[in-house]
């Protein structure tokens, strides 16, 4: 996926397994991975003669940030998917927590 | 004999258990012992749901059966000949019994379903972020177990599940200190090791469905806050309060200065001062409570549970 999102251009397999030199896949190996990329909806591919090309779906940031939104449960349901470990706060509560920062390091750090 | 008796009886289960919710909403001790609490939150909402259908049910089965469920043993088999309501002489009119066992049956299937859908939408945001993650997240030395994510905006949580990851931001890296950090992993390993979200998960399930009623966002709430609490003292067992507290601090104060503009604003109006509270029971621990009293509550919730559970199914 690294490979896609690293060029603008839609990439056939061969050319995938090129840019992956260091990896040193099986050019199967490869087109089953884009395959399977392209069935969860992560690339998409056009036919280009006999070769299938491939181009992201959307960028690493695009995905990035609906991994965060739902990691901030931002997105609006509650799902329960994620235990978070702590929101960020405002106002009052903020000016507690900031108190109490300051009243650990002043204890000489942790 | 399920009749009248058994209703007023299970009806009072139910309203008991609204009313329990609401005290227990209001109550201080939680904070000093949530495993005790979430054991009683799990008792007066199985103990509430079985009740409310337990209530219309007993109206509805024909009088002289022998329990509810025989009761609906009795009018399955009825149905099947042809005599639904059942034959001799009724406390209640047939109209009002048969409404009574529709709404019941209703309920039994609503509540279900509920939990069912929650799971089924759950598991698949599950999967879906196991993807992304599998695409975007790398390991990093200074995390060891965790998956980083490059993002700026502090957030570390876990995705449970069989194949359980934890993760965190590469913003959260850099605002905790190393003792900080590995209190944030304990914590979220405990998550992961006790299941704490499949505690959650009714819960959350019921605030889905019934968003207008108080009292069930009041009980997620107050939940999700004693798994936290619950998380927080596991951590405890490996690490200083104060490097807990840190990082408590530290997430809590971090939003408003590196989240990016516009796009992860965070604004929660419910929840407020639950952070702080967290903060505050690490940095001036309340005495635990004593073990009689834990004893006492987990008996009490056992009962609770019990009760409605034999009215269904028992002979009087």
């Amino acid at each position: 996926m690294d490979v896609l999102w690293g060029t603008r251009a839609a990439l056939t397999v061969r050319e995938v397994s090129v840019r992956l030199t260091e990896r040193d896949l099986a050019h199967t190996t490869v087109m089953t991975v884009l395959d399977r990329l392209a069935k969860k909806g992560f690339a998409r591919r056009e036919r280009d003669g006999r070769a299938w090309r491939y181009r992201p779906a959307a960028t690493r940031e695009a995905y990035v940030t609906e991994l965060m939104l739902t990691a901030l449960n931002q997105t609006g349901d509650r799902s329960a998917a994620l235990a978070r470990f702590a929101r960020s706060v405002s106002g009052d509560e903020a000016k507690v927590l900031r108190g109490a920062l300051e009243e650990i390091e002043g204890d000489g750090g942790s | 004999m399920a009749g009248p008796a058994d209703a007023a009886l299970l009806a009072a289960v139910a309203v008991g258990s609204v009313r329990g919710s609401a005290a227990l909403v209001a109550a201080r001790w939680p904070h000093r012992s949530p495993a005790a609490a979430i054991v009683l939150w799990q008792a007066l909402g199985l103990a509430g749901g079985l009740a409310a259908v337990g209530a219309l049910l007993s109206l509805g089965v024909p009088p002289h059966s022998a329990s509810i469920a025989d009761g609906l043993a009795r009018m399955a088999s009825g149905a099947v000949s042809g005599h639904l309501i059942g034959s001799g002489h009724a406390a209640l009119p047939a109209l009002l019994r048969l409404s009574s066992l529709i709404t019941g049956l209703l309920l039994l299937g609503v509540l279900c379903w509920v939990l069912v859908a929650a799971s089924v939408t759950v598991l698949y945001a599950r999967r879906r972020h196991r993807v992304l993650l599998a695409l975007l997240a790398h390991g990093d030395p200074k995390a060891p177990g965790a998956l980083v994510v490059d993002h700026p905006t502090a957030a570390a949580y876990c995705l449970p599940g069989l194949r359980s990851r934890i993760v965190v931001s590469v913003g959260a890296l850099d605002l905790l200190r190393p003792a900080e950090l590995a209190a944030v992993l304990e914590h979220e390993r405990a998550h992961l090791r006790e299941r704490h979200d499949l505690v959650l998960l009714p819960f959350t399930a019921l605030r889905r469905a019934f968003g207008w009623s108080r009292i069930c966002s009041q009980a997620q709430q107050s939940v999700a806050l004693l798994i936290e609490m619950l998380a927080d003292d596991r951590a405890l067992r490996v690490l200083s309060p104060r490097a807990l507290a840190g990082a408590l601090a530290r997430f809590g104060t971090a939003g408003s200065e590196c989240a990016p503009a516009g796009s992860l604003g965070m604004s929660h109006p419910s929840g407020e001062g639950e952070l702080a509270a967290r903060v505050s029971r690490l940095l001036q621990p309340a005495p635990r409570l004593p073990l009689p009293a834990v004893a006492g509550i987990c008996c009490g919730a056992t009962l609770l549970a019990a009760v409605p559970l034999a009215l269904l199914a028992l002979p009087a």
